[in-house]
């Protein structure tokens, strides 16, 4: 097999892998057909812009969680906003993440709504770093003057 | 019989593109809801907030920074939830205001809450959406926007043939038949002189004025044609 048709195989498997485990889902695939020759860059965007998001409002929500007098609604607002972006990307293990939260912020349980931030926190870096692998993989595949696959 | 150009028939702003005004706070969501109508071949306005909208649409009580007239809008699509100003209340001023009530108004959430998509759709919005937004949510109210322009404009092409018609008495009256919803055969339209004297109360010039005449209750028809 030669280079381009090597990666290409990686660049689909990877993709597939990342549907079947759930960390992004059908709205991830909407994006990538919102990507062509005009806008080649569409999802890397968005996907940054989405990321950018996620750490702003972790930051936020973890500062809100430090207070001595917690405003849940305060909280539940960040983990709206970020259940929604998660949600306009594909990204489901976020996005479930952030919907498990939302429950802890409705009983104003701290404890709770700590750990579901620990765990909203370690889904975005896990995801961060595997689209990144992801548009790497795309880099390569185009710089071997590839085409990239379409995976449904 | 002339044949009609495609903005005639599509009746959509000059350039043949609906134009979207997007309402919506979050960022991300607007990238993807800007980039999900162009790819459907529309013009995008995206703006961040219900006060941002009504400014855009020269609601406000400050004067519009736009020429509305160039950039007519043909759909809002707004976020439900916005800090401020939420979806639902942009959607009451926009259905208060004389000029704006005719816009379709969708709905954009991510709770799939009844009451709320109740209460909305009594408000007048269009549709409610529930989110993600997808391609094929755009390409639907797509064709249902289409379809309203094009029955609006059908209307007023035949209230154009309709005008010409009594200008100049001839026998091709009776071949308007394009109304959807009412034949004109008990009109019995004037081929001869008596054309003459009916004049129609609206201007040739503002067929849209009076909207409901077209195509609307046959007493209303037969009310305009044969005024003695």
């Amino acid at each position: 097999m030669d280079v381009i048709s090597q990666l290409q195989r990686q660049f689909i498997d990877y993709t597939s892998s990342l549907y079947r485990e759930g960390y992004v889902d059908d709205q991830f695939s909407q994006l990538q057909k919102l990507q062509d020759e005009s806008n080649p860059d569409f999802v890397v965007e968005v996907v940054s812009l989405f990321f950018d998001d996620c750490q702003k409002l972790v930051q936020n929500m973890a500062q809100a969680l430090e207070q001595q007098n917690v405003d849940f609604r305060q909280v539940d607002s960040h983990v709206h906003q970020l259940k929604g972006s998660s949600s306009s990307v594909g990204a489901s293990r976020v996005k479930n993440a952030c919907i498990a939260f939302r429950t802890f912020c409705e009983a104003q349980n701290r404890e709770g709504c700590l750990r579901c931030l620990q765990q909203v926190n370690q889904e975005y870096s896990v995801l961060k770093n595997k689209l990144q692998q992801l548009f790497r993989l795309e880099q390569q595949i185009i710089a071997a003057g590839g085409s990239i696959p379409m995976v449904e | 019989m002339a044949t009609a150009t495609a903005a005639e028939v599509y009746g959509t702003p000059s350039d043949e593109e609906l134009h979207v005004l997007a309402v919506d706070d979050s960022y991300v969501d607007r990238k993807v809801i800007e980039r999900l109508l162009k790819v459907s071949a529309c013009k995008v306005t995206a703006v961040e907030s219900g006060i941002r909208a009504l400014q855009y649409l020269g609601l406000d009580g400050g004067k519009s920074s736009v020429d509305f007239d160039a950039l007519k809008v043909n759909l809002i699509m707004t976020d439900y939830s916005m800090p401020g100003m939420t979806g639902y209340e942009l959607l009451k001023k926009i259905k208060e205001s004389s000029a704006f009530r005719e816009i379709p108004v969708v709905i954009m959430s991510s709770e799939n809450i009844l009451t709320r998509i109740d209460r909305c759709l009594e408000e007048g919005a269009e549709d409610y959406i529930v989110k993600p937004v997808k391609l094929s949510d755009v390409r639907r109210l797509k064709e249902f926007i289409i379809k309203g322009e094009l029955e609006e404009n059908s209307k007023t092409r035949h209230q154009k043939r309709k005008q010409r018609d009594e200008d100049q008495p001839s026998s091709s009256a009776s071949s308007s038949s394009s109304s959807p919803t009412t034949s004109l055969s008990f009109l019995q339209l004037p081929a001869g002189d008596d054309a003459s004297s009916s004049d129609p109360p609206s201007s040739p010039s503002s067929p849209l004025s009076q909207p409901e005449l077209l195509l609307g209750s046959p007493s209303k028809r037969s009310k305009l044609l044969n005024r003695d």
